[in-house]
């Protein structure tokens, strides 16, 4: 089975973000990246399924330059090869330009599965999967929690809300989107590390697909969120703001 | 005719209830720029639904029925929403932010050539339309506009309009009858299931202490878990950690956990993402301890502590000993 899985290089979790200059994006500057945390699950289901049913991993990522080492990364967890479209305004594009961007690369490439992360923790916006699927005219599954192959085809287990799932059976070639904690991730091995050296990176640049459509939505600017509730807050030496606190949980809220 | 559409959600005869939010959301938009608003509920044997809807203060509900949406696949609720958007002319599609939502609207809009505006907090319209969606898990706001031609599409946020706001009126039902192949379908889909039933039942929590990725290693869990002790409060966790397998995946609380609303949820080392907040915005009191003084739980709170939990925590547990003996 031949998998693509599109990975994104996202900033890290924990990283205190501040808005740039021109209000437009946020200072990247002093920021570290890390691939997107659910695409690190797509990853890891798509070599688990090379594991039991043979085939190829393809990782892609459409990123500005240091996007590198992310891929780099899946190489060394065991992803074959990578594809790499080179970017560097991202923030320019909408989801339809981006999704077009990659389905053109994929389509190169006839994969049988695609998989990708539910949603991007930097624009959050949870529909580029979606939309690639539209674009190549295959079935997708969203939100999914496992994966069997039966044949031709797929029967993955969706995740609803509030606790519910449902089996589906779906026909390859298939896009999923993989929910996070699907699987249990790897790291990579030293040895790992070392063959993801010799592994193939191609980089191509937007020039080389087909051209995407212009972006039809525009981010305008952004902002911290203003508070609309106000909390009190207490900070300073713990021991001094735990009594605090203590003192509002006994005689405020009345729970101790 | 020019107009606000929202498609509202339903699943076996059922509203799902964000669905009247997005149509709070449409009257907004549809009142500021003169439009009238349109609700539409997509499945079989909906009418009873459409009438319901009609009781609101809108122009007029469509009921959208095909036997072939009687069970959810993307395939033919995307052909449906598409036939209903170039049947109505709708230049505003609004939808409820569901899992749903979320697997067929941005097909929807591509078929438009245009883009789903996902996940949307507010709509402001002095000017241009301007949709504000949140970024880096609610960390950040952004204002995003959109241009061209055709339809725009938006899905909306829990909790972001406000269902009780909606108006009585006596809006007309009017059938559509989509037309769908059954070779359109390309995938199988089984009855919705819920894993075995769940041995903790944190709805009936009074007190809860919740722990999120602020954590750091499942070797530290242990602390949290001795001030839900010292409180006497269930213990509870944000989806990453259960999906690391560090607490029970029957301790979730969030979109796809559990909702609760106890008198005190206290937070520890959550940052407050959206699929989190939605489980428990409801609770009583809300208590969050985190060393990002920009965490968007601090949004929700109504008391903190800005600080490293691994200080916090060991002082909290003292205090709640010491204020229990006296």
């Amino acid at each position: 089975m031949k998998i693509i899985v599109a990975i994104k290089q996202v900033p890290t979790r924990d990283s205190q973000l501040r808005v740039d200059a021109d209000g437009k994006w946020i200072q990247e500057g002093d920021l570290t990246f890390e691939i997107n945390e659910p695409d690190a699950y797509a990853l890891e289901e798509a070599l688990q399924l090379k594991e039991k049913h043979g085939g190829e991993v393809i990782a892609l990522c459409l990123g500005p330059a240091r996007a590198a080492q992310t891929i780099r990364e899946a190489l060394a967890k065991g992803a074959d090869r990578a594809i790499h479209i080179e970017e560097e305004n991202l923030t320019g594009m909408d989801t339809l330009s981006i999704a077009s961007l990659l389905a053109s690369a994929m389509k190169a490439e006839s994969p049988d599965l695609i998989l990708t992360g539910l949603q991007s923790d930097d624009f959050g916006y949870g529909q580029t999967g979606v939309v690639m699927a539209e674009i190549l005219g295959i079935s997708h599954a969203t939100i999914i929690m496992q994966v069997e192959v039966n044949g031709g085809a797929l029967r993955v287990k969706r995740e609803l809300e509030d606790g519910w799932f449902q089996h589906m059976t779906i026909p390859t070639p298939a896009l999923l989107t993989i929910q996070s904690g699907i699987n249990k991730l790897r790291y990579a091995t030293l040895m790992g590390i070392k063959k993801a050296k010799t592994k193939e990176i191609k980089r191509i640049t937007t020039a080389d697909l087909a051209a995407a459509p212009a972006a039809a939505s525009t981010l305008d600017k952004v902002y911290m969120p203003q508070r609309t509730k106000q909390a009190m807050i207490f900070q300073g030496d713990p021991k001094v703001t735990a009594a605090q606190l203590v003192e509002k949980l006994k005689f405020e809220l009345r729970v101790i | 005719m020019s107009s606000v559409l929202v498609v509202m959600e339903q699943q076996g005869g059922k509203w799902h209830r964000m669905s009247w939010e997005a149509l709070a959301c449409g009257v907004e938009l549809g009142k500021q720029l003169g439009l009238p608003v349109e609700a539409a509920v997509v499945g079989s044997g909906v009418s009873g639904l459409a009438a319901e809807a009609a009781t609101k203060d809108i122009s007029k509900v469509y009921a959208v029925n095909h036997a072939l949406l009687e069970h959810y696949t993307s395939d033919a609720f995307t052909s449906a929403v598409e036939q209903l958007t170039k049947q109505t002319g709708a230049s505003f599609v609004l939808f409820p932010h569901t899992y749903q939502v979320r697997d067929f609207a941005p097909k929807v809009a591509t078929r438009f050539g245009r883009v789903l505006v996902s996940d949307v907090v507010s709509v402001r319209t002095s000017g241009a339309v301007t949709f504000v969606r949140q970024l880096f898990q609610g960390k950040m706001n952004a204002d995003f506009q959109v241009a061209g031609t055709g339809p725009t599409f938006a899905s909306i946020q829990a909790g972001a309009f406000r269902a009780d706001s909606l108006a009585a009126g006596s809006a007309a039902v009017s059938e559509f009858a989509p037309s769908i192949e059954a070779s359109i379908i390309r995938v199988k889909v089984d009855a919705p299931f819920r894993e075995s039933s769940r041995a903790v039942d944190l709805t009936a929590a009074e007190l809860i202490v919740s722990v999120g990725r602020g954590i750091k290693d499942k070797d530290n869990i242990h602390i949290v878990q001795e001030l839900a002790a010292a409180m006497g409060a269930e213990l509870a966790a944000s989806r990453p950690i259960c999906d690391a397998g560090w607490l029970p995946m029957e301790r979730q609380v969030g979109s796809s956990g559990q909702t609760v609303s106890p008198k005190v949820y206290m937070a520890v080392g959550i940052s407050g993402a959206i699929q989190h907040l939605v489980g428990m915005k409801g609770s009583k009191a809300i208590v969050a301890i985190n060393k990002d003084e920009n965490a968007p739980i601090f949004e929700v709170a109504d008391y903190g502590i800005i600080g490293d939990l691994f200080e916090v925590v060991p002082a909290l547990i003292a205090e709640v000993k010491k204020a229990k003996n006296s």
